[in-house]
């Protein structure tokens, strides 16, 4: 049966639908009951106009297989996603929302989407946006689904933009405090330097450049620093196989205004993003870590190792509410991965 | 225009201080229309509030009467987004026009509304940072309304367009409730509502303060000037530095008649004998642009073109623009009126869309001077005509229709920057199925569920679709007999 006329008949039933790609994000968001909905078999890549710089593919081909094709052309996904595994898909990684180290100065996967097809709760097939860069034809439903977690429509197909990949590269590390790091970042991205990730942990604070290998030079000359840390590092942070990550204690996503102070919460830290991005494993009480978040001007995920907490930072209530319209809007019977997100969504 | 509900503007008249309500029809006359001055309609008030408060208490009254409210910046939107409804309020967010902070350590600048585009780089350039989306009418739109619209610009091929450069919003809904949307941060939970607010053309709720990122400004620009005597020539060299990874701040496109337009008005040095002429900016270090600059050379070369000139300093290269940036002025001068279009095209199908272009304005017997943004594969092509003459603004217009339904006819769109408004409604049925329209109507619904804001705009009735497709698809070479669009 395919996909429309599963959503069809999930519709009519009002049978809930767990909607799954290459299952490897399903920690992300509360648990889903439902039948399952899978997109694995819906694979393949459209359209991909290496000149246009864009790329157009069915929603379960694997992330890995759109990376190497990109990769033969000597192209990549500004916003560098995360796997998690060797099972993700590119469908997923569009509606979970997540980007990797380059997200600060390369733009998020929101940001490289161009259009869409999808199915909304109503079983209804629809396109939005397209494969052109300029496009304000009718609302932004495309993005829009990005980070939405499948809640709105399942993505079948979807339309992106690529880049080239950078000619040269190199990260610079220097030995600094949580808060130094954080200072340093702060002030260098105010000056036109191919900074593209800076991470900080137990001490030592990690500067990737990107770019022109003339730049590249001229940013490593004035920084100073030492050239270390293989490409690997990036990789390794970027799919959580860092030494830090190893641990049973709650995963928390701190995302912050860059340059916010340390936070006052008992936790390992590892801070990404130049400090947009700070993960805490710690104990601490939910409550107290999504507060201090919020009074720094941001909002506190808990990303893994949940156990009886709300995952993402509850919603003041008129948005809740309008939110939840939303959904009506686009699954009047709620059988799109309902509570994923929030319970009310 | 109708006279307001004598209970309702007594209303509005208690909210409002002395002079920020217009009420006499000779005033009212100066928000009959925006940038689209072909549709034009006087409304039936106009509020200029100067607080949040205000704005709160004028929507509230408004969705307790049931009055329908139109927003507006400064009224340079090309679309007729801020058009007003004869039975509406027009709610101008003029008087909103203060930078409230520059925030050098998060790259960020929180605005009212009202302040306009260029004015944010100017606060920001103490700390060496800018606002990067730049439309041609920086000096004067508001970005409000560049949210509104999700406005582009010359540099939005390698900087994005206003929905990649705004964090956060403060929207006010149409029952007076406040919302923030997005955070100060680069992500908040829930869901992406910025995407939906941005180019949304004032049809979700009033924006009453906008906090946008920053960019360091680049150390050099320079611009390179090809000449071509072949168009298509010039879009294959388009295509030929896309594809070769170098992605420029700026890659423009006019075309004989923009050219020789634009030279006879500010005296620039365009090569007037050229067919078409490129302007490619680059922007970064020294050492970035000279190797990039001798990168393209080489592409423009193997492109057949004539003749290549590089700017030597920011005076120059000020120059070489200020004839792409007065392009749309100096075409006015060629014709009492000009139809300006804005329809995207994959980068690849330029070519092909520049000779259909051609053979359309041989058939419907207007002139067309082209101007792109190649690089994103925007074209604005001008219709030139005199409105004073027979039926030459109904051929305009339907010659922009047909170029409209050809961008969407190879995989592009109606609109690229300049949003549907009123004027692009139509073409809205070309581009869209019935369900796409109902689903975008239900958005609109889960915001303001009565339609009052921005009403009939953005996203047509499919009942309108139906007796246009008919007429599309049957008698294809019929004008609109849509009275009111004229």
């Amino acid at each position: 049966m395919s996909l429309q006329q599963q959503i069809i008949e999930a519709c009519a039933s009002m049978t809930p639908l767990s909607i799954r790609g290459g299952d490897s994000k399903s920690f992300l968001g509360n648990p889903v009951s439902g039948q399952s909905l899978s997109t694995a078999e819906h694979r393949g890549v459209i359209n991909y106009q290496p000149a246009e710089l864009i790329m157009t593919a069915r929603s379960g081909t694997p992330l890995h297989e759109i990376k190497e094709i990109l990769m033969n052309q000597h192209q990549q996904l500004a916003f560098e996603p995360p796997s998690y595994g060797d099972k993700a898909t590119i469908g997923g990684t569009f509606a979970c929302g997540l980007s990797g180290p380059s997200r600060p100065w390369k733009g998020s996967a929101r940001d490289a989407v161009l259009g869409c097809t999808i199915i909304n709760g109503r079983g209804e097939q629809l396109h939005f946006g397209g494969e052109v860069i300029k496009n304000v034809a009718g609302y932004d439903a495309s993005r829009l689904m990005v980070g939405a977690f499948g809640t709105l429509g399942v993505i079948m197909d979807i339309s992106f933009r690529v880049v080239p990949v950078p000619a040269a590269q190199t990260t610079l590390s220097f030995s600094a405090t949580a808060s130094q790091a954080v200072t340093n970042v702060v002030s260098w991205s105010q000056q036109p330097l191919p900074i593209t990730a800076a991470a900080w942990h137990d001490g030592e604070l990690s500067v990737r450049l990107s770019g022109a290998a003339a730049a590249v030079r001229a940013a490593r000359l004035q920084l100073g620093g030492e050239v270390s840390r293989s490409g690997d590092f990036w990789q390794q942070l970027r799919e959580q196989q860092l030494a830090f990550f190893q641990t049973d204690k709650p995963l928390w996503r701190l995302s912050l205004p860059m340059a916010a102070n340390q936070l006052e919460i008992p936790a390992e830290q590892l801070i990404e993003w130049g400090g947009a991005q700070r993960w805490l494993t710690t104990d601490a009480q939910p409550q107290a870590i999504r507060q201090a978040a919020a009074a720094a001007g941001g909002h506190a995920t808990c990303y893994r190792n949940a156990q009886g907490v709300e995952r993402f930072t509850p919603l003041p209530k008129p948005m809740l509410a309008l939110q939840q319209r939303l959904k009506q809007a686009f699954d009047p019977k709620g059988i799109l991965n309902p509570g994923r997100i929030y319970p009310e969504l | 225009m109708k006279s307001a509900d004598p209970q309702f503007l007594s209303g509005l008249k208690s909210i409002l201080g002395d002079g920020s309500l217009v009420e006499e029809r000779e005033e009212l006359r100066a928000y009959e229309c925006d940038g689209l001055s072909a549709h034009r309609t006087i409304p039936m008030l106009v509020a200029l509030p100067e607080t949040t408060a205000q704005v709160q208490q004028i929507l509230k009254l408004c969705y307790s009467h049931r009055v329908p409210v139109v927003a507006r910046g400064a009224g340079t939107g090309l679309s007729g987004g801020a058009q007003p409804l004869e039975d509406g309020l027009l709610l101008s967010l003029a008087r909103f026009n203060r930078i409230l902070a520059i925030d050098p350590d998060n790259r960020s600048a929180t605005v009212q509304p009202g302040v306009r585009n260029l004015a944010i780089s100017e606060a920001a350039k103490p700390h060496g940072l800018y606002y990067a989306p730049d439309p041609s009418s920086q000096i004067a739109c508001t970005i409000g309304g560049n949210v509104a619209e999700n406005s582009g610009g010359v540099h939005c091929l390698k900087y994005g367009l206003t929905v990649h450069n705004v964090r956060k919003l403060r929207v006010i809904c149409i029952d007076g409730e406040e919302l923030i949307i997005g955070s100060d941060a680069l992500d908040a939970p829930g869901y992406d509502l910025l995407a939906l607010m941005n180019g949304s053309e004032g049809l979700l709720g009033i924006i009453v303060e906008v906090t946008v990122g920053l960019l360091p400004i680049p150390p050099t620009a320079k611009v390179i000037m090809a000449a071509f005597s072949d168009a298509e020539d010039a879009g294959e060299a388009v295509k030929g530095i896309i594809a070769s990874g170098i992605i420029p701040a700026g890659l423009e496109m006019m075309d004989n008649l923009a050219i020789r337009a634009a030279e006879d008005f500010v005296h620039v040095g365009y090569p007037t004998d050229a067919a078409a002429i490129l302007l490619c900016e680059l922007d970064g270090t020294d050492e970035e642009i000279s190797h990039d600059i001798g990168r393209i050379e080489q592409i423009l070369l193997q492109r057949r073109c004539t003749s290549t000139r590089i700017s030597s300093n920011d005076e120059e290269r000020m120059q070489l623009w200020a004839g792409r940036k007065s392009a749309f002025p100096a075409v006015g001068r060629l014709a009492p009126d000009y139809y300006c279009m804005d329809g995207t095209i994959p980068r690849h199908r330029l070519p092909e869309v520049l000779r259909r272009v051609g053979e359309l304005s041989r058939q419907y017997q207007l002139a067309i001077a082209n101007v792109f943004h190649a690089g994103d594969g925007n074209l604005h092509p001008l219709i030139l005509y005199d409105a004073n003459k027979g039926d030459q603004l109904q051929r305009a217009e339907e010659l922009g229709s047909r170029i409209l339904q050809l961008c969407v006819e190879v995989g592009g769109t109606i609109t690229g920057e300049h949003g549907v408004g009123s004027e692009k409604i139509d073409e809205m049925c070309v581009q869209f199925k019935a369900l796409e329209l109902q689903q975008f109507h239900a958005i609109k619904a889960a915001f303001d569920e009565h339609g009052l804001l921005n009403p009939g705009k953005a996203v047509p009735e499919l009942h309108r679709c139906a007796e246009l497709g008919a007429m599309h698809v049957h008698n294809g070479e019929l004008p609109f007999p849509e009275l009111e669009r004229f």
